[in-house]
């Protein structure tokens, strides 16, 4: 939650993009981890991600996860279809 | 002003032409059809500059109404019974947003069994979704009332949605002689809709977000207090309705008839008040002391007004048109509640469910009953 709560009428947001400020990352119990060794960049965990939380290099095509973000949903390791994704417990 | 013979549901078609809306989501339904038949024959004839979104289902024409208000602009809407049984899961967004709107609600039945015909089932089971009431008792006031209804939602102090409730049939397919307000008159009582934020490519914002448990509340409480402003907003706009157009109804909140001297009073929303206020006549000639509560604000519910309305009677029966199952009449649990301390005895009677005739014999019995010291009401077949 933004640190300050404003609460406008109707709970109109009114500057954009304030939902990067809610870290969904706080509600994982899964925390799935990407091996790059298996990984045959297909993008297909990037498509699926509901929360927009993989992310792709810019320069070496990587995909890497923003844990700021993903709530361990875990459809990318569902998705992934050479399993390089595998998850482990999360530890608060 | 000119006077026309016309039916309600013509005189609220007629209302919300004067009130400019942009655009009319619209899905018809009986008794509510002649609205949505006149106002698509004002925009067809080129009498109306707005346009009417033919949409699927009621829960779209409600929807609709979102995107409409959302982006600026004056929406207004009608239906009855079940449509607004199927617009129920839009009603608290609308209010939630604080859009502003004016939506006609022909009171018809809800079914089962089936009926076309009038009671007030449909609205009063809506009544906890953050849409202000106003309940009217004839074509001219149901003409009125759109106008008040776009001022006394569209206040900033207010931001909620209102319904018009007008009895299906007996009152939306009455033809009697209205007083139609000229435009020039209602553009200067009714300005522009001026919207707090509004949907803009050019400054982009969000509506409808989620509210977590740490903010919903403050929401809801927001819409509370501005529910309870429009207690004074629909009185000051009734008082200035009435120095523009030269009409009021009692306080804008409760209207009353023959209470003056009055020890018995019958409490009640619609047209049944009209067969009230004619059993009143009579009985008043034969030196009864009687009277009639009409309350026309449902929500916000007017406890203060009623509590002094009632101050000097005896005793008074709320006459109910819809019966909360399991539970009694929910106009009668309002008054009730509100004239708790008011020493007072009170009965309660249902009438007039899916569209039973009220007559003036079930008010002279109601009124006998009271004299008489009955401590219980009935239904009254
Ligand atoms: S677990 Fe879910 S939220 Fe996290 S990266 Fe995978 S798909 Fe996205
Ligand atoms: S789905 Fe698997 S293989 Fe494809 S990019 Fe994602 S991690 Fe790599």
């Amino acid at each position: 939650m933004p640190e300050k709560m404003k609460f406008n009428q109707g709970a109109v947001v009114t500057e954009p993009g304030s939902s990067r400020k809610y870290k969904t990352g706080a509600w994982r119990i899964f925390k799935p981890r990407i091996d790059q060794r298996k990984c045959i960049k297909c993008y297909q965990c990037w498509q699926m991600c509901p929360d927009a939380a993989i992310r792709v290099d810019a320069k070496t095509g990587k995909v890497w996860i923003d844990y700021d973000y993903c709530k361990g949903c875990l459809i990318c390791l569902t998705q992934c279809p050479v399993k390089a994704i595998e998850k482990e417990v999360e530890k608060k | 002003m000119t006077k026309k013979v016309i039916e309600a549901s013509h005189a609220i078609a007629i209302g919300a032409r004067l009130c400019r809306p942009a655009v009319i989501p619209m899905y018809p339904i009986t008794p509510q059809t002649h609205v949505v038949e006149q106002l698509a024959e004002f925009i067809n004839n080129g009498e109306m500059d707005c346009a009417m979104l033919d949409v699927e289902s009621e829960h779209s024409a409600a929807s609709a109404v979102i995107g409409i208000v959302a982006a600026g602009s004056r929406a207004f809407t009608a239906t009855s019974s079940q449509g607004l049984a199927l617009m129920y899961e839009v009603l608290p967004i609308i209010s939630g947003m604080r859009l502003p709107a004016v939506m006609a609600v022909a009171n018809r039945a809800l079914s089962a069994p089936i009926s076309i015909w009038n009671d007030h089932s449909d609205a009063v089971s809506a009544r906890d979704q953050g849409w202000i009431q106003l309940w009217v008792e004839s074509s001219q006031e149901a003409l009125d009332a759109v106008i008040q209804g776009y001022r006394i939602s569209e206040d900033k102090d207010v931001f909620m949605p209102l319904m018009v409730c007008f009895d299906g049939f007996t009152l939306s397919h009455l033809f009697e002689p209205v007083d139609v307000p000229l435009q020039p008159a209602v553009d200067k009582f009714l300005p522009k809709f001026k919207p707090l934020y509004k949907l803009d490519v050019r400054k982009p914002m969000t509506f409808g977000p989620i509210g977590f448990p740490n903010s919903f509340m403050h929401f809801k409480k927001q819409q509370q207090e501005a529910m309870l402003n429009s207690i004074s907003v629909i009185k000051k706009v009734n008082r200035e309705f009435k120095k523009a157009f030269g009409r009021a109804y009692g306080d804008g909140l409760l209207d009353l008839y023959k209470m003056q001297g009055a020890d018995y009073a019958v409490i009640g929303m619609g047209t049944l008040c009209g067969t009230a206020r004619v059993a009143i006549d009579r009985l008043r000639k034969k030196g009864k002391r009687v009277g009639l509560i009409r309350v026309r604000s449902l929500r916000p519910f007017p406890e203060k007004e009623l509590q002094s309305a009632v101050k000097n009677l005896k005793a008074a029966a709320v006459i109910d048109r819809h019966i909360s199952l399991g539970q009694e009449g929910p106009l009668f649990t309002d008054v009730r509640n509100a004239i708790y301390c008011n020493d007072i005895s009170i009965n309660s009677y249902i009438a007039g469910l899916g569209g039973r005739d009220i007559t003036v014999n079930h008010f002279e019995k109601v009124f006998n009953d009271l004299e008489k010291g009955k401590q219980r009401g009935e239904w009254l077949f």
